[in-house]
């Protein structure tokens, strides 16, 4: 019987039969840690096999994304705590400067098409993007397979998801990632890993890839990919747990609105919703191509008097790349806040954190309740985060 | 008692409607803002800070009880501190209807038991399992038992690796034995 892209993947990692369901024993290409998490795996690590070397510290990473540069004083102690385990043991640390882990690792050709890895970051699936297996996991996990280089896993199941027709001009990759959200919940590809086919994500760019995949971890899923003019493909006679058909036909722009980011209405029912300030980063929309969209909407309108607009890049490359292109300079003059790269808007400590009854729209990729403070999020693409602060209210370029 | 057998009161997570509260993320769980703490012991005091109508629960709840959840428990981010700060707390097990990927793998490493119960909708809605009902249950066989109502709850045997990860103390101490 033919593999799904997942079964491949693991089957090229396992001498396990790797068929949905099985439990096996897979290799990892890259295991890693960041600023959360990591310290608990240095203090696992010590603890299990003291100063015992790992199985391939060329395989193995720090990446600093969270409170790069620390953003208080035990998260200094923690990253430092990190590099003094990392010198030990010969272990390269993509430090404070270089932004979001999973995009370097796709930046510096770590993450590669039928590849594994893994690290404490719940977006780790995002490589899925790339054809790439990745999975966050916690610290004893990761502290595992360090040591070890390999780890145990379920063989998920996978979900074909078939999306017909064509989304509208205005609708980007995050709107149809939302409507997704919505269509799918935490239900529909819960623990599986989901192929996406059509039309709709077959031209996305690496950016859009990078946008859909991030999301998966919010439908409950392992991991997701997308076969067509993707480096990975699934067998014609593989065995799939499910089929959704969705039509996406003229979807227009969509926001999830709180409490979750399954909670999603098309843009037109939120339109005119007053809004303090907005977010524009992460990992889930944190490219070049992100903030060149924005900079469009902003050019020659700005940001409205009493908004405030944060600006994260995913990583130093791509603020190199808004400085050479002058879309930095266009978000510095429209009155944008502009900030070093990193995760940046998702955690306390972050630039993106809400007081008592502020409203905040954002590119990121969570609105629970409490996760960014006590005020509102909405999550939207670059494009209506944009249009908002122009307008101070939930609005899209159309509406300018 | 069987090495098998676990017994504990149930604390049920209904919501201020009465509902079994579903897709718990780790923010609820443990906040980011305590993301800095590496030491178990001070984990417990954050578990459910961040979850409407149950932030006393450190305070309230007792060691031995057996968390019931909606489905989706551990919803979010990897941290492991959304398992750890229970058993900071020497919760006995939770149990849901499911759990997020992650948080099922970091619970099942750690030693902590974390099992699926069936059919947990019909239970609430018909009474058949509220706060302060004793339950007990076979990690091996699932079979299990309202002891206070003297009926029958039906939850998932914990897998043949979850079973030996979990009697071997955590992923640790298994994986001294499996090379």
């Amino acid at each position: 019987m033919g593999q799904t892209i997942i079964e491949k993947i693991i089957q090229a990692h396992s001498r396990d039969d790797a068929a949905a369901g099985e439990v096996v024993w897979m290799d990892l290409d890259v295991r890693s840690a960041r600023d959360f998490g990591g310290p608990n795996v240095v203090k696992n690590y010590e603890q299990e096999y003291g100063e015992a070397a790992p199985a391939d510290s060329r395989k193995t990473f720090f990446t600093f994304d969270l409170c790069a540069p620390a953003c208080s004083l035990k998260y200094a102690d923690n990253q430092q705590a990190c590099r003094d385990f990392a010198r030990k043991h010969g272990i390269q640390v993509f430090d404070v400067d270089r932004g979001v882990g999973t995009h370097v690792m796709i930046e510096e050709d770590l993450a590669r098409p039928s590849g594994t890895v893994v690290g404490t970051d719940s977006h780790m699936n995002i490589l899925g993007a790339v054809g790439c297996f990745g999975q966050g996991m916690g610290d004893v996990d990761i502290a595992f397979a360090i040591k070890t280089g390999q780890t145990w896993f379920e063989v998920p199941e996978s979900v074909k998801v078939v999306l017909k027709g064509r989304p509208s001009p205005a609708a980007e990759a995050k709107d149809l990632t939302l409507f997704l959200c919505r269509e799918l919940g935490t239900k529909k590809i819960a623990l599986r890993s989901a192929e996406f086919y059509g039309e709709a994500v077959r031209g996305l760019a690496l950016s859009g890839r990078i946008t859909l995949c991030s999301m998966i971890t919010e439908m409950a899923g392992i991991i997701g990919f997308i076969p067509e003019n993707g480096p990975v493909v699934a067998d014609a006679d593989a065995s799939y747990a499910g089929l959704v058909e969705l039509d996406v036909s003229g979807l227009p722009p969509q926001v999830a609105v709180p409490p979750s980011p399954n909670t999603v209405r098309p843009l037109a029912d939120v339109r005119g919703t007053r809004i303090d300030s907005g977010f524009i980063g992460s990992c889930t929309n944190g490219r070049t191509e992100d903030f060149a969209r924005a900079a469009e909407i902003l050019k020659g309108r700005g940001v409205k008097k009493g908004v405030m607009l944060k600006i994260v890049p995913a990583t130093r490359r791509v603020y190199e790349e808004m400085l050479e292109r002058g879309v930095l300079e266009t978000l510095f003059q429209s009155g944008a806040i502009i900030v070093n790269p990193g995760c940046g808007g998702c955690a306390e400590g972050h630039v993106g954190l809400t007081g008592k009854g502020e409203v905040q729209i954002s590119t990121g990729n969570r609105n629970f309740p409490g996760k960014q403070g006590k005020g509102q999020t909405y999550l939207a693409g670059p494009a209506v985060v944009a249009a908002s602060c122009v307008a101070g209210e939930i609005a899209g370029p159309e509406d300018l | 008692m069987d090495a098998n057998m676990r017994q504990g009161r149930v604390v049920v997570l209904l919501d201020k409607q009465g509902r079994i509260i579903e897709d718990i993320d780790t923010d609820q769980i443990f906040h980011n803002a305590h993301l800095h703490i590496t030491d178990i012991a001070q984990m417990g005091s954050y578990a459910l800070g961040n979850l409407e109508v149950w932030k006393d629960f450190p305070k309230t709840g007792r060691e031995g009880d057996i968390l019931i959840a909606g489905r989706n428990f551990g919803a979010g981010s990897s941290r492991q501190q959304a398992v750890d700060c229970f058993a900071a707390l020497k919760v006995g097990a939770i149990l849901a209807p499911s759990f997020s990927a992650i948080y099922f793998r970091n619970a099942v490493n750690s030693g902590f038991p974390v099992l699926k119960i069936h059919g947990l909708e019909a239970l609430i809605a018909g009474a058949g399992i509220v706060t302060g009902d004793v339950i007990r249950f076979d990690v091996r066989l699932g079979r299990a038992e309202n002891v206070t109502r003297g009926a029958a709850l039906k939850i998932e045997p914990m897998s043949p690796v979850q079973y030996d990860i979990f009697f071997a103390g955590d992923l640790f101490k298994y994986g001294k034995n499996i090379k």
